[in-house]
């Protein structure tokens, strides 16, 4: 544990009491060596307070943020706290916290952002995508290949872990939008950030359901390319704009 | 334009202007706002009392019927106020949502260090 750097487990949660409960309490028999936050991003259910019960770090949004909110919320915390490295955990049941070491090594090796993909090779294949649904994957990863030329098996993937400096980048930079991942993979590349993918093993979901329906998607998935197509031309602007956040009135 | 028309848009544009007067006295619109609102009641004003200025800028700019100046000049503006309106509100809620990361980090502290009281999630 003395070798392991500070590492906090992040879990963006909108009400998942279902379970979460279950999801702490693996993390803490297989990794208890790693601290973890539960970001409850406004449920109304007993995210929070099933969390609290577990012993583990909660930020409570007011209000539902989405899960870039969450997220930006939980890289906040691990700045302010000085951990050296944080995980992006889901709280529905789909990670294995035995692959948390996985994306860990990833970044020992000089990364500052690790993808734990469901497609890359080596990873089996348990998770089960629908036509439409893999098309639409298979259309952004090909845009993002394009974007930032580095080819990604799952570019929205939410299983990640990400080093301090990339931390440090994120808590004032996120993507707040829908689909955050994938701008968020995009916006690290093109910030010169290394980004790396291994193989991971997912699981289906435990409790819940998940989060957006169908036409709703469709709507974000488009959105998300226009966000992406123009990201690329205005990344100067979006530099200016976060760093007059930082120092301006 | 007929006298009883020529009536009608002046009460009309002077009815806009107390409304503008109404708003600022009681500070219902900022100050920033207020500026361009009285711009527009004034030129509302203007035009309402003197038609001919339409014609004139008509002629001045090659549009055959004045009427369609007017609706040109006012979508214009509407466009432009709009768009103003929509980066106001997307730099509103980066500060709301800002505002709500602290307060959700900030709690965690004091909840941190005074233990937990009932009724997190609904308050």
């Amino acid at each position: 544990m003395t070798t392991d750097p500070r590492t906090l487990v992040i879990i963006p949660a909108y009400n998942e009491e279902a379970s979460l409960p279950a999801v702490l309490k693996e993390l803490a028999e297989q990794t208890p060596e790693y601290d973890v936050l539960v970001v409850s991003d406004g449920s109304t259910d007993r995210t929070a307070e099933l969390a609290l019960a577990a012993g583990v770090h909660v930020a409570t949004l007011p209000f539902n943020l989405g899960i870039g909110g969450a997220l930006r919320t939980g890289f906040t915390f691990a700045v302010r706290r000085g951990y050296e490295r944080a995980v992006q955990f889901d709280a529905d049941g789909q990670h294995d916290p035995l692959a948390v070491r996985a994306l860990l090594d990833g970044l020992d090796r000089g990364a500052d952002m690790v993808i734990g993909s469901r497609f890359a090779e080596g990873g089996a294949v348990t998770y089960e995508v629908s036509g439409v649904r893999r098309r639409a994957m298979k259309v952004l990863q090909w845009l993002v290949g394009v974007l930032v030329r580095q080819h990604f098996t799952d570019t929205s993937s939410g299983f990640r872990a990400f080093s301090r400096p990339m931390l440090e980048y994120f808590a004032n930079s996120y993507p707040v939008e829908y689909m955050d991942s994938v701008e968020a993979l995009v916006q690290a590349c093109n910030g010169g950030f290394r980004v790396e993918e291994v193989p991971a093993n997912m699981r289906g979901r435990t409790g819940g359901a998940p989060s957006t329906r169908n036409f709703k998607l469709v709507y974000y998935y488009v959105r998300l390319l226009v966000v992406l197509l123009v990201s690329t031309t205005s990344r100067g602007q979006r530099a200016r704009r976060t760093a007059k956040r930082d120092g301006g009135p | 334009m007929s006298t009883g028309a020529h009536i009608l848009v002046i009460v009309l544009a002077a009815g806009v202007i107390a409304f503008i007067v109404h708003l600022v006295r009681s500070r219902r619109l900022r100050a920033k706002y207020s500026v361009l609102w009285f711009s527009i009641g004034m030129g509302l004003a203007v035009l309402a009392v003197f038609p001919d200025l339409l014609v004139w800028l008509s002629d001045l700019v090659g549009i055959g019927y004045p009427p369609a100046t007017f609706m040109l000049l006012a979508l214009s503006f509407l466009l432009v106020l709009v768009l103003h309106f929509s980066w106001e509100l997307s730099r509103l809620e980066d500060r709301t949502r800002a505002l709500a990361e602290e307060h959700a980090l900030l709690r965690e502290e004091v909840e941190d260090r005074l233990g937990p009281r009932p009724g997190r999630d609904s308050g």
